[in-house]
């Protein structure tokens, strides 16, 4: 460790003027800086924190704001570790020049990665220690005799004896590395961390004052509109730049291979300019018909099939059970669907290119405009700037480089901002799935054998460093998606369990070679997963797999439930292995006041609006969150319609940052899964996506009849922090498809729920 | 291109733009405000919503020359993070945000209609916000800060009638 000596000569100032509120508008630096690459190494503590002269902490993070208040629990988690106000911290948040590169803010990983022992959360305890160090040596004391208030470190028992943390480091670097021993704050100890310390965003935001991406406005910026292909495959022929000949504003017309974009003085000329713009395309091959395509899901070739748990005696199991039960859960296509469609101001010039980006991987779209615009990475600096909600990989990585590509054309600043049917028609779609599931039940009613089988379509998916062909723009100026490698049949599963995005069943044992890894106590199990080639870009949407996969789990648990008429709590509690998941299930039903008995309700009457309820649960990812719902629905059985009244939700999530924003998360998750569940869907034609705005691809708006939702927070102290922003929405369809069928006895299976396939559901009746 | 004079948060503006432009672009690109917000153009979402003469007004769909020497509110227009307006307040105490993208269409489509509604029930404030969208479904926390706002100009109106 450096002594205090080492300590003080090092380094200059490391802090970079930023103001609190935009530190991503710091116009000085829209041309760099750009090698800054010691900022960057993740050991070194300087790559993660500053304290300036005044005392001030900037903390640099690779995990961005993307409207799940990730921003304020970082804020949180500096405050907390460093002993200084909310206010006194400045977090960076994605800026490639100085903030460490953390990949994506994805998978609900933002939590586990910072908030453990490790990254961020480490850098505080390690800077806290060494300041701790700093203090003592100045004060003439042992550490174990010093507080810390405010950021300042004080004499036990003598307050004329104190030095606040600018005298001890201000404006010099650490130079440290991360220590593996430094002890973190515990959550007893937490008075930041922990409590529902509001946005530090939110008064912002509610008085306009917030700058978005969409805001970012540069000295003598231009504005640009892509025109993209009119349907799925197509081609460029040709493009008569004549046909806007007549238009004001016009600066250029950029065409690179299947790549067509317009660039203006005016966003309005921009707009008219690509509407107006004569291009002539090849027609790509048709589209498989939206009417049969699951059926056609499940022969599509080739396949890459994963055995994810094989016991090898299933056939024979289900042989030998009292009853087998079989069912086919289907699951659309579905959007991001920001309601701001995505955009991103590029500078390019001179060789080097500036991008503000409201991407979810600032280091990998680097890489990426890299490669698009054809200079050396280094020459590129993504500042991530917010967007609108994304919920996974919406618009905002094929906008970067779009917006890159006009301002390389034209030498000048570009913003670009898709129309809402470029975001909605090219975007990458979370999958659709197919699956069957099969179960033998014993003379007891147990589960004596599980058997899952999944087809899903994939093509793309997020760019990473090296594959802007994932995503449209990428694909249209000739990069290649990354490669469909097939694989038929299966490797038998070996090593440990991989859960594999909730294709496994929280009921199974997950034992491979002996060694058991999942949430349940079938040890009959064999789950065999089929990715197949989509006519669409498919990527990421918030629980992504996770979500189709449970939605067929936990109604497949409900059917078998009623099957042996049992009740579906209990009944999901006996095929449980494991406590949290098990806890959250009993803190739900409990919460709800859950009456034990099996569905559907008995004495429920044919017509009319029936009432039911129905609970789901998930082990997010195996071990990532905790979580489970019960939803009570109304079901108008003249029309069809459903209305969920309450949901009661309970979360583990280990240790929680932020309870406030916890609940703003579940409560998000638990609504957006529902207008999942009831009315969205992706829908195509022969050549081209027909769901292209607020009128074909349905969300609920604001006066849409909403239930009223009880959120329990089980505050696990003793456990790592798990991700929380995916849980909730992951087990809501199968909640609600569970209180349709308690109401009414009729079972849904396909995604969305309309009421014509709930009223068809309900005309299906014995 | 013609002269079109507007009053915009309180400032008399002279604009040289042809009057068929959508008032978003104007706002957001000549006066440069961050409020109204381009979603999907087609006055479908709310997200470019601003108040001109007393009503919501969907300003992606909303050519300026139609709006000559309106008074015109953006959502930067009604308050500040320092002095928030009330109905901006009760969003900040219900946190009602994630994004926070939709908040002009939420916040300015429920001022114009309280404020000339001010003791609808909340089935007429569901119905008034029936054409809005919030992706991240703040949903339940929107509705209570609009009521939270509801109830404090119905308790003034009261006030004023006795």
């Amino acid at each position: 460790m450096a002594s205090r000596r080492e300590f003080l000569k090092s380094g200059g100032a490391l802090i970079v003027s930023f103001s609190a509120s935009a530190a991503w508008l710091d116009r000085a630096f829209a041309q760099g800086p750009f090698g800054t690459q010691d900022q960057r190494v993740a050991r070194q503590l300087d790559s993660w924190l500053a304290i300036g002269a005044d005392g001030r902490v900037t903390a640099y993070t690779g995990k961005c704001e993307l409207g799940q208040g990730i921003y304020t629990a970082q804020t949180q988690l500096v405050a907390e570790e460093l002993s200084v106000p909310v206010a006194r911290v400045t977090l960076i948040q994605c800026d490639t020049s100085v903030a460490p590169d953390q990949g994506t803010t994805s998978g609900s990983q933002s939590t586990p990665t910072n908030f453990n022992e490790a990254n961020l959360a480490q850098a505080c305890a390690t800077a806290r220690e060494a300041l701790l160090r700093l203090g003592a040596a100045r004060l003439g004391v042992q550490v174990d005799q010093l507080t810390i208030v405010d950021g300042v470190i004080g004499v036990q028992g003598d307050a004329s004896r104190w030095v606040g943390y600018g005298d001890l480091v201000g404006g010099k670097k650490f130079n440290l590395t991360l220590s593996p021993t430094a002890k973190r704050r515990t959550p007893d100890t937490w008075t930041v961390l922990g409590k529902p310390i509001r946005r530090v965003d939110m008064a912002a935001m509610a008085t306009g004052a917030f700058e978005f991406v969409h805001n970012v406005r540069l000295p003598g910026m231009l504005h640009g509109r892509v025109v993209r292909p009119p349907s799925v495959g197509a081609t460029l022929a040709s493009v008569d730049e004549g046909s806007i000949r007549d238009l004001s504003g016009i600066v250029k017309v950029v065409v690179n291979k299947n790549f067509v974009g317009v660039v203006a003085a005016k966003p309005w000329q921009a707009i008219q300019a690509a509407e107006k713009l004569k291009a002539t395309w090849t027609p790509g091959e048709s589209l498989p018909s939206q009417r049969d395509f699951y059926a056609q899901l499940r022969s599509l070739k080739p396949s890459r099939d994963t055995l994810l748990v094989n016991s090898q005696d299933v056939d024979e199991l289900l042989a030998k059970a009292s009853a087998v039960l079989k069912a086919t859960y289907l699951h659309p296509y579905q959007m991001h669907a920001s309601i701001g469609s995505s955009c991103a101001v590029a500078d390019v010039r001179d060789g080097k290119a500036t991008i503000w980006s409201p991407t979810q991987s600032a280091y990998p779209t680097r890489s990426g405009a890299a490669r698009v615009l054809g200079i050396p990475v280094e020459s590129v600096r993504v500042i991530f700037t917010r967007g609108s909600g994304c919920y996974g990989i919406n618009g905002a990585d094929t906008v970067s480089y779009d917006a890159a590509l006009l301002s390389q054309a034209v030498g000048k600043p570009v913003r670009v901002q898709l129309s809402r049917k470029d975001e909605m028609a090219w975007e990458n779609y979370g999958m659709a799935y197919v699956i069957d599931q099969r179960v033998g039940v014993d003379a007891s009613g147990a589960i004596v054998a599980w058997d899952y089988e999944g087809w899903s379509p994939t093509l793309g998916g997020r760019p990473g460093y090296d594959r802007p062909g994932n995503v449209i723009t990428g694909q249209l100026l000739g990069f290649p998606p990354a490669a469909f490698t097939p694989r038929t049949p299966a490797p038998e599963p070996g090593g440990s369990l991989n859960n594999n995005s909730n294709a496994v069943p929280s009921y199974l044992a997950g034992c491979i070679a002996g060694r058991c890894g999942g949430a349940g106590t079938v040890k009959g199990e064999r789950v065999l997963s089929h990715s197949v080639p989509s006519p669409f870009f498919t990527g990421p949407l918030r629980s992504p797999s996770r979500l189709q996969n449970t939605f067929a789990h936990e109604s497949f648990m409900d059917e078998i439930a009623a099957h042996v008429k049992a009740d579906p709590v209990a009944y999901r509690l006996r095929h449980l292995s494991d406590p949290r998941l098990s806890h959250v299930v009993q803190e739900a039903a409990k919460a709800a006041r859950w009456e034990p008995r099996p569905s559907p309700r008995p004495g429920a009457a044919r017509t009319g609006v029936a009432s039911g309820r129905g609970i789901s649960c998930v082990a997010y990812e195996g071990d990532n969150g905790y979580v489970a719902m019960v939803a009570e629905v109304d079901v108008d059985q003249a029309t069809g319609q459903v209305k969920a009244t309450k949901f009661f939700v309970a979360q583990d999530c280990g240790p929680i940052s932020n309870p406030d924003g916890m609940r703003n998360q579940i409560e998000g998750g638990a609504l957006q899964g529902m207008s999942r569940a009831l009315g969205e869907e992706v829908t195509w034609d022969d050549h081209k996506v027909t769901s292209i705005d607020w009128r074909t691809f349905h969300s609920l708006t604001l006066g849409a009849a909403m239930p009223s939702i009880e959120s329990v927070l089980i505050n696990n102290t003793k456990a790592e922090a798990t991700g929380a922003g995916e849980t909730a929405i992951t087990i809501v369809a199968a909640a609600i498809g569970n209180a349709i069928f308690d109401a009414t006895g009729a079972r849904v299976r396909k995604i969305p729920f309309t009421p014509e396939r709930v009223k068809a559901a309900l005309d299906a009746r014995g | 291109m013609s002269v079109i004079a507007l009053t915009v948060n309180g400032r008399a503006h002279s604009l040289d733009v042809d009057p068929a432009t959508p008032l978003l672009y104007v706002l957001s690109d000549d006066l440069g405000l961050n409020g109204p917000k381009f979603g999907c153009g087609l006055g479908q979402c709310g997200a470019c919503t601003v108040i001109a003469r007393g009503r919501a007004v969907r300003s992606c769909v909303t050519a300026v020359g139609t709006l000559a020497g309106a008074e015109i509110t953006t959502l930067e227009g009604l308050g500040t993070p320092e002095r928030p307006h009330p109905i901006q307040q009760a969003f900040i105490d219900e946190q009602a945000a994630q994004c926070g993208f939709c908040l002009s269409g939420v916040i300015l489509t429920a001022k114009a209609f309280l404020d000339s509604n001010p003791k609808a029930s909340e089935a007429d404030i569901r119905q008034a916000m029936s054409t809005v969208l919030c992706r991240c479904f703040v949903h339940t926390r929107m509705l209570r800060a609009i009521q939270r706002y509801a109830s404090s100009i119905s308790n003034d109106a009261g006030r004023k009638a006795e």
